[in-house]
């Protein structure tokens, strides 16, 4: 074609810089969030009983006493580079939450690599045998899955396969040094929830989506082509869902990195979750806005990229006339 | 199952189909019965709901969701299709028997090339091999005349013209060598000028490969140009069935007769032009979207109690024009003069005194309509808004509004939903007299309505017209139309106005190639039309 940039790569680029400029609202609004809670860094570091003078003095050597959007400047040039500052414990906020992202990751990636391909093909399923019993019964308990909050969820898999059973243990708490296979043995149980719990959405979602498509023109083109109804479904109608999976597919990869706060606490597994929860409860302000900015991140992440997806599996856009 | 070469490709046998509607089971084919030998067209003529396309399916023993076969047969190649399992059935469409759609934009998957959906089935379960299947393809795209046909098959569907798309739907029907194929309206939904060119190529396809048709249409002329014999359906029965001459000449059924409805209309007044000045003045009006020109230097006249027609195909800007002249698009030069005063661009900065005097009528009524609404409150709200009429009052006015499109008070308490398509563009023209308007602009409001409910219309319009000196801008595609109802024409072509005159001057003697072009390509109701064009081109 022509040497003028396709206007693929300039939606594209578009959407990345929608993506950054979003990621920097955020960013500003934790940032704020956190500054303005009442007392400052400074008292918090320095407990309830700490005399003004050293409070003062403490504002003076962290920087505090500059006006806010400095601060935020030298923060955001900071985390740009990877560098969060140092939480309240001293030790550097990232050497502090980079094994936690580590363990989520790695929670959240077994969980997708399951979940995605099982439930694209049990939606799927669905759809071509809608209305028929099978179609039923998944419809009707994902759609009880997806009711039932987590963390019941979580107790109920609990209860079942660890008490009750014991097949597997109650307690995620995976260490450095456990070996790969003790480790997923002990992750088992926060999988199996996370899965019963985006499982559910992302099935009705990619049904959904094709049964839309189903309803078009060109599908029943296909049927008077003599096409077999499992070709219909693969191959006419999956193609043209593809962007609406694909955005239901972001949302809960985001949801998996950020949302598993409950799950990790319930498992007791050492996951960013965990790393929140605690420094919540020690107001440790700047680990809080480091995973607020990672939990941020991911949501933004995964949604642009759904959306370049969708961008790109639409031909009209893909090829233009 | 070998058929001899003189056995009929298909018989339908007495087929009964009903469907289901509303929890009740209503019979839409009533005991049809057609043989096709191979080789021959049969022309399937009716109007909407007659059970054409019902037929059509169940040539290829396909029932849409809610239908079902209560008795008769389907042999296809001496077959009894009916009675074997919708496993069995599915394996003789795309190869046996194969369908070519309405509209190709719809039926064509977005997501595959061309060549890739046309040879699918060739490729999966015709027994060709890739490459053969390109190749006979690639043959099909000559035989069509399809532009570049090397590099046809490298393009989406939306990358070609809907013209070449609906002859690339033949092309995919083609690509088994089907004994029979069914075409369902393959070229309502096109402009008159792309027609005549889908339709020379169906026939030129249909003569070289020597396949058997069923040839669905509501357009008489249409099929005198295609089929061999015709079958005119109404209300799922055959009313009658004979040769195409036949037919055209000594119709006997007078259902059948019916269908020259709107072609045997009275010609209208002839041009009323000229005196006292204009109601509406358009000059050098120019309109956008977004960098697109739609309009470009429109001057255009509507005297009082005239009828100016706009014509022109699909993107001509026709329809810009007429929301242009209500207010709902904003000009980006030139005026709209109305009783010698401009009117202001858009209905926001518009008068309540000027908005009453034009008013606008949509084609579809289906969704010009609020379907939760009575025909009461429908018509009854604009008394108010522009009349400032209310209860008794307010409800005798509507009452005479609707004896006026020849309704009556039985109609008044209905939704849109109980009402039939005619019915329901007459309340969409009640509703517009309601505003006791100067000028209607008309954008096609018969075009999706059938012939003989068309000329009802059409007749009623023109009996308003000399009762209340209301003028209209009527835009159509449908020349016959025009022909019927217009003083004036104006002629457009990609937003702009190539001609315009009386209406006896622009038919018969038109000026611009473009109008010449556009009435050429009108199908005569007479068989033979479309073989003079191919001998004059060829000559």
């Amino acid at each position: 074609m022509t040497t003028k940039s396709h206007p693929i790569l300039s939606m594209a680029a578009s959407r990345i810089g929608l993506g950054l400029l979003s990621l920097l609202i955020v960013s500003l609004i934790i940032f704020s969030a956190v500054s303005f809670l009442p007392g400052s860094y400074a008292s918090a570091i320095l407990g309830q009983n700490a005399t003004p003078a050293a409070v003062a003095a403490m504002e003076v050597k962290l920087g505090l006493n500059r006006p806010w959007f400095l601060r935020y400047l030298a923060w955001l040039g900071a985390a740009a580079t990877g560098d969060m500052g140092l939480s309240f414990s001293g030790r550097p906020v990232m050497a502090l939450i980079g094994p936690r992202l580590k363990n989520t990751l790695v929670l959240a990636s077994i969980t997708a690599a399951i979940a995605v391909p099982l439930s694209i093909a049990l939606g799927i399923v669905c759809a071509r045998y809608r209305g028929r019993f099978l179609d039923k019964f998944l419809s009707t308990s994902t759609l009880a899955s997806i009711s039932i909050p987590e963390f019941f969820v979580a107790y109920v898999v609990m209860m079942v396969l660890a008490v009750k059973l014991q097949l597997f243990p109650s307690m995620a708490g995976i260490r450095n040094g456990m070996g790969l296979g003790e480790q997923l043995y002990r992750m088992v149980l926060p999988i199996l929830t996370l899965l019963l719990v985006i499982l559910a959405h992302m099935v009705r979602n990619t049904r959904a989506a094709i049964l839309s498509v189903m309803a078009s023109p060109y599908i029943e083109m296909a049927r008077l082509k003599g096409e077999p109804e499992k070709r219909v479904v693969v191959r006419q109608a999956l193609p043209n869902a593809i962007g609406p999976i694909a955005s239901v597919v972001a949302l809960n990869l985001a949801y998996l990195i950020s949302g598993v706060v409950v799950i990790e606490v319930v498992f007791v597994y050492p996951g960013v979750g965990q790393a929140m929860i605690d420094a919540v409860r020690n107001r440790d302000v700047p680990v809080i806005q480091a995973c607020a900015l990672i939990f941020a991140a991911a949501y933004i992440g995964f949604n642009l990229i759904a959306d370049i997806i969708s961008i790109v599996s639409n031909p009209r856009l893909l090829h233009p006339r | 199952m070998t058929a001899t070469p003189s056995a009929p490709v298909i018989d339908l046998v007495d087929l009964k189909i009903e469907a289901k509607s509303n929890d009740q089971w209503s019979k839409i084919v009533n005991g049809v019965s057609l043989s096709i030998r191979p080789g021959e067209v049969l022309g399937l003529v009716g109007e909407s709901g007659a059970g054409k396309s019902t037929v059509g399916l169940a040539a290829l023993g396909y029932f849409r969701p809610g239908a079902k076969v209560t008795g008769g047969e389907v042999r296809l190649l001496g077959q009894n299709i009916l009675d074997i399992p919708e496993e069995e059935r599915r394996k003789f469409r795309g190869t046996k028997v194969a369908y070519v759609a309405q509209s190709a934009q719809a039926a064509f998957n977005p997501a595959y090339r061309l060549m890739d959906q046309i040879i699918m089935v060739a490729v999966d379960r015709g027994g060709l091999t890739r490459e053969a299947a390109q190749k006979r393809a690639l043959d099909l795209f000559h035989a069509l005349q399809l532009p570049d046909p090397r590099n046809f098959g490298k393009r989406y569907p939306h990358q070609v013209s809907g013209g070449q798309l609906q002859r690339a739907m033949v092309a995919m029907a083609m690509i088994c060598n089907p004994a029979l194929i069914i075409f369902d309206e393959p070229t309502t939904a096109l402009d008159v000028t792309t027609q005549v060119e889908v339709l020379i190529s169906i026939r030129k396809v249909i003569e070289d490969y020597r396949v058997a048709a069923i040839y669905i249409t509501h357009d008489l002329a249409v099929v005198a140009q295609v089929a061999h014999r015709v079958a005119v359906l109404r209300y799922g029965e055959v009313v009658e069935e004979a040769p195409i001459a036949q037919i055209m000449e000594r119709p006997t059924h007078p259902y059948t007769k019916s269908l020259w409805a709107v072609h045997e209309m009275p010609v209208g007044q002839g041009d009323r032009h000229g005196k006292g000045a204009p109601l509406l003045a358009v000059t050098g009006l120019g309109a956008h979207y977004g960098d697109f020109q739609v309009l470009t230097a429109i001057d255009l006249d509507v005297g009082r109690g005239e009828t100016v027609a706009l014509v022109g195909e699909s993107g001509s800007g026709k329809s810009t024009l007429g929301r242009v002249i209500v207010g709902l698009k904003e000009v980006s030069s030139g005026q709209v003069v109305y009783e010698g005063k401009p009117l202001p661009g858009t209905i926001r900065r518009r008068s309540l005194e000027m908005l009453k005097q034009i008013q606008i009528i949509y084609q579809s009524a289906d969704t010009a309509l609020n379907p939760r609404q009575t025909v009461r409150k429908i018509i009854g709200r604009p008394l108010t808004l522009y009349q400032g009429l209310r209860g008794a009052r307010r409800e005798e006015r509507v009452l005479e509004l609707l004896k006026l499109v020849e309704l009556n008070e039985t109609h008044i308490d209905r939704t849109p939903g109980q009402l039939s398509g005619g019915q329901k563009q007459r309340i969409a023209i009640a509703r517009a007299l309601a505003a006791d308007p100067r000028l209607i602009v008309c954008d096609e409001i018969t075009s999706a309505l059938d012939k003989v409910v068309q000329a009802e219309v059409l007749r009623m319009l023109m009996r308003l017209q000399e009762r209340l000196g209301v003028s209209y801008l009527f835009i159509t595609h449908d020349i016959e139309v025009v022909r019927a109802i217009a003083d004036r024409v104006v002629v457009m072509q990609d937003g702009k106005i190539v001609e315009q005159g009386g209406k006896d001057q622009v038919l018969a003697q038109p000026r611009a190639d473009y109008t010449r072009k556009l009435l050429d390509s009108v199908p005569d109701m007479a068989v033979g039309w479309l073989d003079g064009i191919v001998a004059a081109r060829a000559a």
